[in-house]
């Protein structure tokens, strides 16, 4: 049986300016990394693979240098990375690019059975929590978002059991295989790769399924099969506000400088 | 004078085959090592030898060494006055000391006469001091230590009592000249019938036999094994100060690390048995001293202990049963005390033989991180962080230049400017240490200095990765900073930090990175003794105390330019602390123990401000960005913050101009 983890390439957010001229990402010189939440992902998929011995896929669609994020995740222990990337699959929105990820998977599912789709949360570039959901809804498998534990793996009713951290509580979930669960930071600590692992990793094979392979429909992937397009993407802009009371050190006046000012402006109620 | 040929050749022989197959055994063992070339430059090494075994300098560094080097000199001696009584005993016609001319014999009935008591006096000093008066780091009532003292005792012993009954006998024509064994005969075998003399020349002729047979049989299985292997210890010792691990080479199939004890080097086993459980190691070590698991000694002594274990299946080509690293027992390095390791080479200074703790550490570290990647969890952020934007904390590589935002920084560039400051990843990022950079770029500019700065383009440059182990993100970093030095022509740097300066200095140099890389502290003082500062006097100081960084001290023997420039720009010269230069104590924070939490025991850091404490400072001067951080803490710990203040010097220096 086979976890599929979703990963994806992401730049460097904490190292990406936006050109405010062009409006568009500044991405010269701007590190990519794997989406820390996929991190996650991966993790789990591996520690499901030490426990229950199930086989672990990664796949990620994106250009062809996601081959590096890819050997990144061989070098941890996946089983196989296969790397989807097409020009015709470029400026995808979260509706192509569920597209493309859960057709991957159809293919995947032919060889072997899928017990587990595995996601991060969200992405830090996009922040929409869409892909995971989209894929599951594709395939019609059970979605079971925002996981921070999973419970129990049961292989032969075929079920799974995880928590869910919502707003304030927690829920306990049951699903039959196969599922898509998307996972929270506080899942795991990802594991570190041994050094004969990332040698071995820096020449395996990652496959390749472009287009040619997958023969989807150009009407549903990339741009033409996306429901939204970017119009504009800006940093709004900061002002400097006000500096209160600099040198007071007595903490009841600060308070009551800074109660009088919100009340002022209308941003507290007494 | 041996009546006992036959019955003492069998014994003899059978002692010495004996002797030979022990020693064969333990240094077989030696063999499993990986190579390391310790047989060049023969000359220096030989003087080493002279100077540190023979010498025993740093056996007297302590007072009690006095009575090790008495020992010494007696046991060097005495091997003349016992290889004749063994040869003596085989072959009584041919070999004796009364064969050679009269003169000569006497002068040596004399030497060996006066040097056995020395000897003895000696023993009895040693059995005093591990019974009244019991150091605490040195295992000073080992049985092992006692069976050892006795022999040598009772050497002696059989040595006075054999001449003093010859000599009341009248069979020693030099007795007048053995003033020892003269005393005894007049006084303790005077007057007894010449049969009974025979007699106990015939026992103490066989106990001095039996013991000195037993005592080289005994050797071999003791740590007195260091009688045969610390003076070659002192000749392959390091010939350059042991500031770097050795490169590892990332092929495919290869080992990483040290799992195994035969992956060390040939070296690291010699070592191993040349440690004489003397304690002074762990008298000094930081860790020991503030109650960690850590114990340098018994980390040489675990691997000692494991090659004694695993060696001989080994040798015959079987796999190894005890874990050289977590097996919870004797023999095996507990994962708590390698990370316990600040590599502040204080053990490394003081042993007498020249055992070199630290690499071996490291090389464990290695096996942890590279080939099990299993280490405190702590580590992971940090590694990542190190990998993904090149320094600790994990920030944009833009923010390095932002200490410099709202000055005039030029950036460094081949043929206009002189110097690279490297300002490194502490002095970029930490708010603290952006001041101590501002202080050295004021500094610089004020000495007609000049300096250029690579910004966000510097990378860290991976001292903690390699002393946590992680050599291969190490060597990757390493590769790319030297890179970038070559194409920007940078030849000239200075640092701020000793890590960086030590990696940049030392690492780098096994890359083939010919870089003249200065500390401040020493472009400081080269400044102001050239009068190229202009001191105005210092303010507000008042008693200044200072601490010596273990990467600047003990690695790089910078001791006294930061002394002088102080000296020179305050008037007053720093009190010192009770360790100080080679001797001074971590603040805690180097081998990457910055980056880990310090939950057992007594905090370093807050052992070393105590002691700054007793001096009653205003001001701690440090050199090192780690030790201001760990001193500021440790004096908040002691609630002492408000009344000591920690200023780097290029700080004070500054505040003078």
């Amino acid at each position: 049986m086979l976890i599929v983890a979703c990963i994806k390439q992401v730049p460097d957010t904490t190292q990406v300016k936006i050109d405010p001229v062009t409006g568009t990402l500044i991405r010269e010189g701007v590190p990519f990394i794997m989406n820390p939440f996929d991190t996650h992902a991966l993790e789990e998929s591996l520690r499901l693979k030490d426990k229950y011995g199930l086989r672990v896929a990664v796949i990620s669609m994106g250009p062809p240098n996601t081959e590096v994020t890819l050997r990144k995740a061989l070098a941890v222990g996946a089983d196989e990375a296969i790397l989807l990337s097409d020009r015709a699959f470029g400026g995808a929105d979260t509706l192509a690019t569920s597209k493309v990820l859960a057709e991957a998977i159809v293919g995947l599912a032919q060889k072997e059975e899928v017990a587990l789709v595995i996601c991060g949360k969200q992405t830090i570039d996009g922040d929409t929590a869409q892909v995971g959901p989209g894929i599951a809804t594709r395939l019609g498998y059970s979605q079971l978002t925002l996981v921070d534990h999973i419970d129990s793996l049961d292989l032969n009713a075929r079920k799974i059991r995880c928590r869910r951290k919502l707003e304030g509580w927690h829920e306990v979930v049951e699903a039959s295989f196969p599922a898509m669960i998307s996972v929270l930071r506080e899942i795991n600590h990802p594991r570190y790769p041994t050094v004969p692992m990332r040698l071995i990793a820096q020449d395996a094979p990652v496959t390749l399924w472009d287009n040619n392979v997958m023969q989807l429909d150009k009407a549903t992937i990339g741009l033409n099969g996306s429901a939204t397009q970017v119009r504009r993407i800006f940093s709004p802009e900061r002002t400097q506000g006000e500096i209160l009371g600099e040198g007071i050190n007595d903490p009841g006046k600060v308070a009551q400088l800074l109660i009088g000012k919100l009340v002022e402006k209308d941003l507290l109620f007494i | 004078m041996s009546p006992n040929v036959m019955p003492f050749a069998v014994i003899f022989v059978v002692a010495v085959v004996f002797f030979g197959w022990s020693a064969f055994k333990r240094f077989r063992l030696i063999t499993l090592g990986k190579a390391d070339n310790r047989f060049n430059e023969l000359g220096k090494r030989f003087w080493n030898m002279l100077f540190y075994a023979f010498g025993q300098r740093r056996v007297v560094a302590r007072p009690f060494g006095i009575n090790h080097f008495i020992l010494f000199w007696c046991f060097m001696i005495l091997l003349i006055a016992n290889a004749e009584f063994l040869l003596n005993g085989l072959f009584p016609e041919y070999i004796d000391l009364a064969l050679l001319p009269s003169g000569l014999y006497y002068a040596l009935s004399l030497i060996f006469d006066l040097v056995s008591l020395f000897a003895f006096l000696a023993v009895i000093v040693a059995v005093i001091r591990r019974l009244a008066f019991p150091p605490p780091n040195m295992d000073a009532h080992s049985r092992d230590a006692f069976v050892i003292i006795s022999l040598v005792g009772a050497l002696m012993l059989a040595f006075f009592g054999l001449h003093a009954s010859e000599i009341a006998h009248g069979l020693e024509p030099a007795a007048s000249y053995m003033p020892v064994s003269g005393f005894i005969a007049r006084t303790v075998f005077a007057g007894l019938p010449l049969p009974m003399l025979a007699w106990l020349i015939f026992i103490f002729w066989w106990i001095h036999a039996i013991v000195l047979l037993g005592f080289l049989n005994y050797l071999p299985y003791s740590k007195h094994m260091h009688i045969m292997t610390a003076i070659p210890n002192c000749f392959f010792k390091s010939l350059d100060k042991v500031t770097t691990q050795p490169r590892e080479e990332f092929k495919k199939e290869s080992v990483f690390g040290v799992g195994q004890v035969d992956y060390f080097p040939w070296k690291g086993l010699f070592d191993s048995y040349s440690c004489t459980v003397c304690g002074r190691c762990s008298d000094i070590c930081p860790a020991t001293s503030t109650g960690k698991e850590l114990n340098p000694r018994l980390v040489i002594h675990d691997i000692k202990e494991n090659l004694f274990h695993n060696g001989p299946l080994l040798v015959k080509g079987e796999k190894t049963t005890l874990p050289l690293i977590g097996a919870g027992c004797e023999g095996s390095v507990s994962e708590a005390s390698i990370w316990a390791c600040t590599t502040c080479a204080a053990c490394m200074e003081v042993c007498p033989v020249f055992i070199e703790h630290v690499p071996r550490i490291v090389d464990m570290r290695r096996d942890l991180v590279e080939m099990r990647a299993k280490f405190p969890e702590e580590l992971l952020s940090f590694f990542e962080n190190m990998e993904q934007r090149s320094n600790p904390w994990g920030i944009a590589p833009a923010e390095r230049t932002k200490w410099a935002s709202g000055i005039d920084v030029k950036p460094f560039e081949s043929g206009k400017t002189e110097y690279l400051f490297f300002v490194g990843c502490y002095g970029a990022f930490d708010a603290r240490s952006r001041r101590v950079t501002l202080a050295l770029s004021r500094i610089l500019n004020a000495g007609g200095i000049s300096w250029g700065i690579l910004g966000k383009d510097e990378f860290c440059c991976g001292d903690s990765l390699r002393r946590l182990g992680n050599e291969f993100a190490f060597d990757r970093m390493a590769r790319d900073s030297i890179k970038m030095f070559q194409e920007r022509g940078v030849k000239k740097i200075i640092t701020q930090c000793p890590h960086c300066y030590n990696t940049l200095k030392n690492d780098y140099r096994q890359y083939g990175a010919e870089l003249e890389v200065v500390h401040h502290t020493e472009l400081i003082n080269t400044l102001i003794q050239e009068g190229k500062l202009k001191l105005n006097g210092a303010k507000n100081l008042g008693k200044l105390v200072f601490h010596d960084s273990c990467y600047l001290g003990r690695y790089n023997l910078i001791y006294d330019a930061p002394r002088q420039a102080l000296a020179t720009a305050t008037g007053q010269h720093p009190v010192e602390m009770e360790r100080h230069h080679d001797k001074s104590f971590c603040c805690g924070a180097g081998g990457g123990r910055m980056w880990l939490e310090e939950s057992v025991g007594k905090r370093i850091n807050v052992a070393r401000v105590e002691e700054a404490l007793q001096e009653n400072p205003d001001t701690v001067c440090v050199c090192c960005p780690y030790c201001m951080t760990m001193f500021e803490d440790g004096l908040k710990d002691k609630d002492a913050d408000a009344k000591v203040q920690v200023l780097d010097l290029a700080e004070i220096v500054d505040k003078t101009l």
